[in-house]
């Protein structure tokens, strides 16, 4: 062995992303730029994050957000959908869209030589998508064909049951992809007036990590996408607040044929910029995460041998998503199951975790970090982290410091204000199981 | 192709543990990967899936790394570590800051001989096992799949899945998976490979101290029967729950060392685009390629994909198409065939050669973006062949010319090389 700050910090790529080598720069259009240069592999990626989401949708055209993000790439004023992709693909590169709740991101990689290609066809399909009606008539066909086979999978099944009940008049019920009834009606017009008036550089974030000099990254950024202007486009009004469960709510979606029962347990959790969102999610991984899935793989899997898989998460986003655990189980071992769940959720809302737990798993949170900044893509999803949530360029070098603060009342504060077993909502879907 | 500015460390010790390391200090963190040439390809019939079920044994513990405190060790340094059983192979992984992974050698060189195998724990694991498999049967494709490939494979052991059939899984018994366990997990069977932050030489004089000591065991050299030429097409038809109807096709497809694997390779990207060879890595999108314009655009499927890996011995190339709604089996599979017969009657153009020259290149540097897919391929090659054919893989499809991939093609993409499988939906849906 040798000593690894040597040898790693001699070749520059090794150090925790931070200000003296991430650079920031605002464009004319309001639009944020990021850019870390990392030369270990001849790629570069790119992630331009959007402020529309399925949150713009109307409730009766759910899924319009989604439809709209993936047709982006169906034609252009320039240039048609093959032409699109036969240069993205001539190249070998990625170009994606993931649309969530307040968020539509755009992830591209490819060979660091096409860098500027990459970002002339970014600007084109967010800019002037002509959103063709063959084109649309034939992807709406494949999103139901899609919507079809997500009804037909417990675990969403098993999501949707859940969300219903603990998201009730609340957006965040609504699937981003949403339901065969809304999607249907939908027509180019619709698309049209979407991204006329919820695309725009407004909250804009690019990302760029990869072999590019970043002031070269940022001035190809600036070329490319510092000129898009819409003026329709207008912020969204404020997210409402979810209901509070008060009492422990279930709901049970019958699939015949299937063989096993997917459930998810949990509430509403807290947003990343909540004071509880880091104490929770030590909290979370104690209960659901750590080495073999924490206490709910303990005792589901390893124990009673009930799961193939069981653990928990917390999103902690820019809203209030779920703090759920989620398993996989035999419909005869399904009420067992809950119960041992609930029984976990019980333990750590009464009585918390032990000190011993919060220390194994600061050090597990401490540790993995570089891990997670090992890939180019996972620096420029680290980076786009910190600007969506205003973390500061310095958040990963004071990262160890602001987990290790994390007290156990922290923990603690934030398990009773949530995991209250009593106070839980319940999905499930299988070929058998009990109604509300 | 380059791996690295330094050249890979190769090595062997005297009870046959194969040695794979390659020192890349970008990052100050560390993989290892320890691969067993033992997969599906080597359980005999009542015994399928046991080579899976061990992989999961092997978290249960030793004397000296009890399972909880092994969970806890490798979790406290903030390392993940996982394993994966196929066909030719079982892998088991560890990502970590490089100056833990001491801690990985010293486990992977314990639970290759200690491993305890509780009974108790052997029965918890069975219906987890089980789980896990009711999970798959959950899917539609997963169905199907396993029935095309009882029906590709009459004699191969590659007939089944990884994960077992049912019925084996609940007879095997605990000395059944001992037994496989011993067998299968010495050095002589094993690669030990490791790319990151290391002194490769040093990390050598390490795994000798801790390896040389273990006993070299069986090299399982015991081939499974070889499977007859098919010679007729054959369908397959499977019913399930669902609303849409999935359509797959299966070549029979050469070994990832035979010279014709790599025109097939080359032959996919223009068919149903390129994708990573490595089991972990991602693909192109795959709008432009010959089966998605025939099939997709013309609003006939609402999907297609496909691939074929290396393996030790001849396998399947598949393709998968997702049905759009109303559309008729026989209508779309004549589509598809159109598309064949194109590729069997007309060279490709140099064009398109050269675009799947690109798409490699590409494909390959996203893979060797991090030091875990840098120590997957030093091992996953030597599991088939050895890691020249890696390094050689550019070069050899640079020389391809469009005559190769024909010969190819007519060779492999023929009737009775396949097995059509189709998923017809009973249509039930959702009652809450």
């Amino acid at each position: 062995m040798h000593d690894r700050n040597t040898r790693a910090n001699d070749a520059g790529q090794g150090s925790l992303p931070g200000p003296d080598d991430v650079l920031r720069q605002e464009l004319p259009n309001q639009a944020i730029v990021l850019a870390r240069e990392s030369f270990a592999a001849s790629s570069v990626n790119l992630l331009v994050n959007l402020s529309t989401g399925s949150l713009d949708d109307p409730l009766e055209k759910s899924g319009l957000a989604d439809l709209t993000a993936s047709a982006l790439t169906r034609g252009t004023h320039r240039r048609t959908f093959q032409e699109i992709y036969e240069i993205l693909e001539a190249q070998g590169a990625m170009l994606s869209v993931g649309v969530g709740a307040h968020s539509t991101i755009l992830t591209a990689k490819g060979l660091a030589e096409d860098t500027e290609s990459m970002l002339e066809l970014i600007s084109d399909v967010l800019f002037e998508p002509t959103f063709p009606e063959g084109e649309v008539e034939l992807l709406r066909g494949q999103k139901l064909t899609a919507l079809a086979i997500r009804d037909e999978e417990t675990r969403a099944v098993a999501q949707q049951a859940f969300n219903d009940l603990a998201y009730e008049d609340h957006p965040y019920r609504v699937p981003s992809d949403g339901f065969r009834e809304t999607v249907v009606p939908l027509v180019s017009g619709d698309l049209r007036n979407f991204h006329e008036r919820t695309y725009g550089p407004q909250n804009m974030i690019i990302v760029v990590v990869g072999a590019i000099q970043r002031q070269n990254a940022a001035d190809l950024v600036a070329k490319h996408l510092g000129g898009w202007e819409n003026t329709h486009q207008k912020p969204r009004a404020d997210l409402p607040p979810t209901k509070p469960l008060k009492a422990r709510v279930r709901r049970d979606a019958f699939l015949a044929g299937k063989v096993q029962s997917d459930i998810i347990i949990g509430v509403p959790g807290p947003r990343r910029k909540d004071q509880d969102y880091l104490p929770a999610a030590l909290g979370n991984s104690a209960l659901g995460r750590f080495g073999m899935m924490g206490r709910i793989g303990e005792v589901v899997r390893e124990q009673a041998g009930l799961a193939y898989y069981a653990y928990s998460s917390v999103v902690g986003g820019l809203g209030p998503g779920p703090w759920q655990v989620m398993a996989g189980v035999n419909p005869a071992n399904l009420e067992r199951a809950i119960d041992l769940i609930l029984q976990e959720l019980r333990h750590v809302f009464s009585d918390g975790i032990t000190a011993q737990e919060l220390a194994d798993n600061q050090a597990n949170f401490i540790g993995r970090l570089p891990l997670r900044l090992e890939s180019n893509m996972g620096v420029a999803s680290a980076l786009m982290h910190i600007e969506r949530y205003g973390l500061g360029l310095d958040y990963y070098r004071r990262f160890a410091q602001e987990i290790s603060a994390v007290r156990l009342e922290d923990v603690h504060r934030a398990l009773k204000a949530y995991l209250n077993p009593d106070r839980v909502a319940i999905g499930v879907a299988g070929p058998t199981g009990k109604g509300d | 192709m380059s791996v690295g500015t330094k050249p890979i460390l190769r090595a062997q010790l005297q009870n046959g543990l194969k040695i794979r390391l390659l020192e890349n200090h970008t990052a100050p963190a560390a993989s290892c990967w320890i691969w067993y040439r033992v997969g599906s390809r080597n359980e005999q019939p009542g015994l399928t899936g046991i080579s899976h079920w061990v992989e999961h044994m092997q978290f249960k513990g030793t004397p000296t790394f009890p399972a909880g405190v092994l969970d806890r060790a490798m979790s406290l340094h903030g390392g993940t570590w996982n394993a994966m059983t196929w066909l030719d192979f079982t892998t088991y992984l560890a990502t970590m800051p490089a100056d833990h992974i001491d801690l990985v050698l010293r486990l992977e060189a314990d639970r290759m001989v200690n491993s305890l195998y509780d009974p108790e724990e052997v029965e918890s694991e069975r219906t987890v096992i089980i789980s896990e498999r009711q999970g798959r049967e959950n899917q539609p494709t997963f169905r199907i799949e396993e029935q095309m490939q009882r029906a590709a494979f009459n004699v191969h052991s590659y007939r089944h899945e990884v994960i077992g059939d049912l019925a084996d899984l609940q007879s095997m018994s605990r000395d059944d998976l001992y037994a496989h366990y011993q067998r299968g997990y010495n050095p002589s069977n094993a690669v030990l490979a490791m790319a990151g932050d290391i002194d490769a030489q040093a990390m050598l004089r390490r795994i000798e101290e801790l390896y040389e000591p273990i006993p070299s065991g069986e090299h399982w050299d015991q081939s499974p029967s070889s499977e007859p030429q098919q010679t007729e097409e054959r369908r397959v038809e499977v019913q399930g729950p669902g609303k849409t109807c999935f359509l797959k096709v299966a070549y029979h497809a050469p070994a990832g060392p035979d010279p014709d694997f790599l025109p097939l390779v080359v032959l996919d990207s223009m068919l149903s685009g390129a994708s990573s060879l490595s089991l972990l890595g991602s693909a192109l999108s795959n709008k432009t390629t010959r089966l998605y314009r025939a099939l997709v655009e013309p609003g006939l499927a609402a999907g297609v994909g496909g691939g074929l890996w290396a393996t030790i011995d001849p396998y399947l190339y598949w393709f998968h198409i997702t049905l759009a709604p109303e559309q008729k089996v026989e209508k779309v599979l004549a589509a598809f065939d159109t598309e064949i017969t194109k590729i069997l009657e007309k060279t490709v153009t140099r064009i398109e050669i050269e675009k799947a020259i690109k798409q490699a290149r590409a494909l390959f540097s996203y893979d060797y973006e991090t030091i875990t897919r840098q120590a997957f391929w030093l091992g996953f090659s030597e599991m088939f062949s050895e890691h020249t054919w890696v390094e050689e893989y550019l070069d050899r499809i640079q020389t391809m010319r469009p005559e190769d991939l024909l010969e190819t093609a007519c060779k492999y993409l023929i009737p009775e090389n396949r097995i059509v499988g189709v998923y017809v939906p009973t249509g039930v849906g959702i009652h809450a």
